[in-house]
């Protein structure tokens, strides 16, 4: 996730201090990993030397949270062509767990129990995420959709390679 | 072109009835039993008018004129035939004793000689029943050697009794009734048959009352396989084919029924038209070649029978968009309207109307208003029996589970339930009034006898002349015989010619005379004059001592012996009481030796009383009698003597329409299990509930139930209504023949449960939780 | 293995073959009051055989059922079909409303089969439709009300009788995402409020997610992931 064009965007909303826009987009997003001061006080550094940003006043005390940011124009084209063009769809060719397997079976392990291990995890992770999901508001439940999802994807995957680790063996051996 | 694309379509659909697995095949198959016992029905229809004709002319044809008073002196192509018709356990045997008198005496129908003294020709019937180990009693009776079998053109039907034996010295026994000389065979002056116009009616009925559940069921059969067939027809609409078309299709799966209920029809025919030579139905028989139906309507009944199917189909259909993804039935079919439903059964009474009270006199049916009338009462019931499911089933209140469940599911498609119980209320509907028709004509034909049963149960007339005494003693050692009770008896005039008063005389000895009156005293010699007899005014003008009185006086040109009698100085009176055959006698009682010994013509007359617990004691006396002579015919006595055609027409229809509810009951078991598949998941989830399989099985016995309790109810007023207004058409009293009516409604409930029973181990089988298995 | 102390509903070495295909083979289960226990496996792999002999639907051609410390192997139908009456509740892929009763009549039928009265019945069927959002379809007939509304109307009828285990085969399977799991959330806030046990049979993780453990059947053998790890 580009945290800069995120900060962006709250920005578009009307100036912030620093410290607001982190308890915003911790807030708003940051359930998992809140953001560190020292991250939104690169980024937004970052974004005043690209132009994209400026610092509209400073508050008393001095201190990089304490300065007030407000957004350009061409911040916000730049959030604007940020939005608008699509994600990479990740594919997760390298897995981990795909290596796992792999090996256990080469090396003459118990591939199932490995499957079933990270099948159990997997399910304690969605059993967390739904129990969230059920406290949370909207929001909540968006995200954590977004994660039940992915997750469950990697489940019927566990499921599919369990159902298919003879054949695997077999090309594994060859 | 379009023709062309009906006949495309049609075809197809035909396709896909037979290609349509296990369920599509039974669907075919039952539309095409019901078609076929339709069309079976029709062709025999249509044959029987052809059959009676043909054995009315055979009838003709043997016709030996016995009770003629023209004399025919002998000659060189006469013969003497004497009348020996007699019975063996209740079948009747035609019988004649021949003697050709010269050699151009003309031979009877269906023999090619006359059978020599001693010898007979036989129907194959008898020669069969004489073969039979139980026959030794008719062997007995008729002692003759069977030289010949008598050929088809000489009977009347395949399973008649008949026989000629050659005799010898017949002319001596000629005597105007039972023994005659005659010298051809046939009726000197045929008449047309007339037929009763109430039997027309009859029949009339009978045929409209079995064919018409036969039309209903064949218009619910092409309605066999409800949502299986719906899926088809969508998926015909998903690749493609139009509205036209899938109906077409549709109908064409119908067609295909018809079709194979019409070759189904012709063999049914042909197998009955065999058995119909097998069987003797009302005591009478057939020959297979009799039933021919008229080609005309045999090809008639082959272009009506499927075109109807097709129509049927669509006309069903009408009610129904087919549409690619699944069948839609118009959102919520109308409320039923009761007017033009009542039209239909007011509409048929208004054609019977105005025939009321032309049964006798001859009076005369109009054919078409009868039929027209009859069927549109019968149609009415199919009419208003969905209004009134619905009326009701909507009106009732939900009680426990399984009522509930059964009540729920009649709201929902009253319009099924209705359907299938149609046939039934139409059947039952024509039975009872059919057999109200039946029991109160057959009133009208019966006589109550007053014979006592409790003194005599058989009766045998002697010949004139013949011994009274010997002729009792015979009877007194005949098996089975108890009290033998021998009374002669004739009339007297007081002029040797045409005499003025006549009076009866009753000769018998003293335990004889007193069956008939009470005696004072009573020795042989004495003469009684009988008081309080009934129609009996002359005897006290008679009964004066030494007038002259004469036995077998002459009358006109027909001369008679005149053997007087003097009425004796000693009268003893006697008070006349109730003798066996419950008559009160007047006139003279005479001891035998009161009787002059020149008068011939008295004829004895002996009462039985049988020992009932001896098998064939009937059998025993009719042999006695034989031996007395062949010509005697002995009586049995019934407390009422009752037109046995009726009898068995009643039970032929009674079968008949058991037959036809049987059908329709079949029919209600297929839908019945079709629905049970159709609801296998339900089944199982409710079994997962723990319902009771009683709960399960109630509900499908109140959902069978219900419909048919309404209908029968419905079919029972209609009926009796029907009953009651060809009962009126025949001018016979109205009376409600409530036997019938229990009896047939009886066997339509009878039916609800067998096919309740029956589809109750399906039920069962669905109730397993396999049901619930998805993989 | 023995039956986990103090567990509502437990099984083993459970065997059950349809002829020749052979459904369970040694299976073991076991739940405890206001437990989600999710029986997961492929297609085929004997999950809903497994359910149907924990509900005493279906006897195991061996091993041994124990509910409440008695033992359902060996129960006559009779006795199978009046817990089945009294305990039990049953949620079905397809809802298997009976199409020509109305939904509060659908709702109140388990109590009618247990000889509640008709008034009674609807009442107490009424309140469960309510918490399960769906009273305003009393009058309707399951033809006429959505597949979400139908399953919730089902999960309202296995509720009615406060089944002390409830069964639910796939409850989730005929529906979308949404209405699946409004349904597994209601099911499981239901459950949970009477202490019920739920057995949740289902292919889907994201529904298995709503469960306490998971037991995963292949091949006719279970197998417990808790214990697994």
């Amino acid at each position: 996730m580009s945290i800069g064009h995120t900060l962006l965007g709250l920005l578009e909303s009307g100036p912030r201090h620093g410290y607001d826009l982190k308890r915003a987009f911790d807030e708003k997003f940051g359930h998992d990993r809140p953001l560190h001061y020292g991250q939104v006080y690169s980024t937004m550094s970052r974004l005043l030397k690209h132009g994209l940003v400026e610092v509209d006043g400073i508050e008393a005390g001095g201190g990089p949270e304490r300065k007030r940011y407000a957004i350009t124009d061409a911040g916000i084209t730049d959030v604007e062509h940020w939005l608008a063009t699509p994600e990479k769809p990740e594919e997760y060719l390298q897995s981990t767990l795909y290596t796992k397997v792999v090996l256990a079976l080469h090396t003459h392990r118990d591939a199932a129990d490995i499957l079933d291990t990270q099948r159990a995890e997997h399910l304690r992770s969605m059993r967390v995420l739904t129990d969230r999901k059920r406290k949370g508001d909207l929001a909540d439940q968006l995200i954590c959709d977004h994660a039940l999802f992915h997750l469950e994807a990697d489940l019927r995957w566990l499921e599919l390679t369990a159902a298919r680790l003879d054949k695997l063996r077999e090309a594994v051996a060859k | 072109m379009r023709a062309r694309q009906w006949a495309r379509d049609l075809a197809m659909g035909a396709r896909f009835a037979f290609t349509g697995g296990r369920e599509g095949w039974v669907r075919v198959l039952l539309t095409a039993v019901g078609v076929g016992l339709g069309v079976a029905l029709l062709l025999l229809t249509t044959a029987i008018p052809s059959a009676l004709n043909v054995r009315h002319e055979r009838e003709e044809a043997r016709l030996d004129y016995t009770y003629s008073s023209k004399r025919v002196p002998k000659a060189d192509d006469t013969f003497v035939i004497a009348d020996t018709d007699t019975v063996f356990r209740d079948k009747d045997v035609r019988g004649r004793l021949v003697e050709p008198e010269g050699p151009r005496a003309p031979l009877p129908p269906g023999l090619a000689t006359y059978p020599a003294p001693g010898e007979m020709a036989v129907s194959p019937a008898l020669k069969e029943l004489l073969a039979s180990d139980g026959a030794k009693l008719l062997r007995e009776r008729l002692p003759y050697r069977i030289s010949a079998t008598i050929g088809e053109s000489g009977l009347i039907g395949s399973r008649e009794l008949a026989y000629y034996a050659g005799a010898e010295g017949l002319a001596a026994k000629i005597d105007g009734s039972r023994v005659a000389r005659i010298d051809a065979y046939g009726d000197p002056n045929p008449t047309p048959s007339e037929t009763d116009p109430v039997l027309v009616l009859l029949v009339l009925v009978v045929f409209v009352v079995l064919l018409m559940p036969v039309a209903v069921f064949i218009a619910a059969a092409v309605r066999f396989g409800g949502e299986r067939r719906d899926r088809r027809l969508a998926a015909l609409r998903l690749v493609g084919s139009d509205s036209g078309m899938t109906r077409r299709i549709a109908a064409g799966e119908a067609l295909a029924g018809a079709l194979l209920g019409l070759v189904l029809g012709t063999v049914f025919f042909l197998i009955g038209r065999q058995v119909a030579g097998s069987v003797e139905v009302l005591g009478t028989s057939v020959f297979p070649s009799y039933l021919n139906p008229s080609p005309l309507l045999a090809v008639l009944v082959a272009v009506a029978v499927p075109a109807a199917a097709v129509l049927v189909t669509l006309f069903a259909l009408r009610g129904v968009v087919i549409e690619p993804l699944g069948v839609v039935r118009t959102a919520r079919p109308a409320r039923r309207r009761l007017w033009w439903r009542l039209l239909l059964p007011l509409g048929g009474l208004v054609l019977l109307y105005p025939m009321i009270g032309q049964g006798r006199n001859n009076g005369n049916f109009n054919q078409y208003l009868v039929t027209g009338g009859v069927i549109l009462i019968l149609v009415g019931i199919t009419a208003l029996l969905p209004w009134i499911v619905e009326a009701v089933v909507a009106r009732l209140g939900s009680g426990a589970v399984a009522w509930q469940l059964a009540v729920r599911r009649l709201q929902l498609s009253s319009g099924t339930a209705a359907r299938m119980v149609n046939g039934i209320a139409v059947a039952v509907a024509g039975a009872i009034a059919l057999q109200m028709l039946f029991a109160g004509v057959q009133g009208d034909y019966t006589k109550n006898s007053t014979n006592d049963l409790t003194r005599a149960q058989m009766q045998v007339g002697l010949p004139h002349g013949y011994p009274l005494a010997m002729a009792a003693e015979k009877f007194r050692e005949t098996k089975g015989v108890g009290k033998v009770i021998a009374l002669s008896g004739d009339y007297i005039g007081d002029r040797r010619r045409d005499p003025e008063h006549t009076t009866q005389v009753t000769i018998g000895d003293c335990t004889a005379l007193r069956e008939v009156a009470t005696l004072p005293a009573c020795h042989d010699g004495d003469v009684f004059v009988l008081r309080g007899g009934e129609y009996d005014t002359d005897t006290p003008t008679l009964a004066t001592a030494g007038r002259k009185m004469y036995f077998d006086p002459s009358y006109g040109d027909s001369p008679g012996a005149a053997t007087p009698w003097t009425v004796p100085a000693h009268l003893k009176q006697a008070q006349s009481i109730d003798d066996p055959t419950g008559v009160r006698r007047g006139g003279f009682l005479l001891t035998p030796s009161a009787l002059p010994g020149t008068a011939k013509s008295v004829r004895g007359q002996i009462y039985l009383s049988l020992d009932e617990s001896v098998t064939d004691v009937r059998e025993y006396v009719r042999n006695t009698s034989a031996g007395i002579d062949t010509t005697v015919d002995p009586m049995v006595w019934a407390a009422t003597q009752q037109a046995r055609k009726f009898t068995s027409i009643r039970t032929g229809l009674f079968v008949g329409a058991t037959c036809v509810l049987a059908l329709i009951g079949a029919s209600l078991l297929v839908s019945q299990l079709e629905q049970l598949r159709e609801r296998r998941k339900l089944l199982s989830s409710l079994v997962a509930f723990g319902t009771r399989r009683r709960t399960l099985g109630l509900s499908v016995l109140w959902q069978t139930a219900v419909p048919i309790a309404l209908g029968l109810l419905l079919a029972s007023v209609v009926g009796l209504a029907l009953g009651a207004v060809l009962l009126r058409m025949t001018r016979v009293p109205v009376v409600v023949d409530w036997a019938s009516v229990l009896a047939m409604t009886g066997i339509g409930a009878a039916i609800v449960l067998v096919v309740t029973l029956l589809s109750m181990p399906p039920l069962m089988r669905l109730m397993r939780a396999d049901g619930l298995r998805t993989e | 293995m023995n039956a986990p102390a103090g567990s509502l509903l437990s099984a083993d070495q459970l065997r059950k073959a349809y002829g020749p295909t052979v459904a369970l083979d040694g299976a073991a289960f076991s739940i405890h009051s206001g437990e989600v226990v999710a029986v997961m496996g492929p297609s085929g792999s004997g999950k809903s055989t497994l359910l149907h002999c924990l509900a005493g639907i279906v006897p195991p051609d061996s091993g041994s059922i124990t509910y409440d410390g008695r033992e359902l192997a060996t129960m006559s139908d009779a006795e199978r079909s009046a817990l089945r009456r009294s305990d039990f509740g049953f949620v079905f892929q397809f809802g298997q409303l009976v199409p020509e009763l109305t939904c509060v009549e659908n709702v109140a039928l388990p109590l009618r089969l247990n000889g509640t009265s008709r008034k009674q019945a609807e009442r107490a069927a009424l309140g469960w439709m309510e918490r399960l959002e769906v009273d305003d379809l009393k009058g309707k007939r399951p033809g006429e009300v959505s597949g979400g509304q139908g399953q919730r109307v089902a999960v309202a009828r296995a509720l009615v009788t406060e089944p002390r285990v409830l069964f639910a085969d796939e409850p989730t399977g005929a529906l979308d995402s949404l209405n699946g799991e409004r349904v597994m959330v209601l099911l499981t806030d239901a459950a949970r409020s009477t202490n019920a046990a739920v057995v949740l049979v289902t292919h889907e993780a994201r529904v298995a997610a709503y469960s306490d453990r998971e037991i995963v059947v292949r091949d006719g053998r279970s197998r417990d992931m808790e214990r697994a790890v």
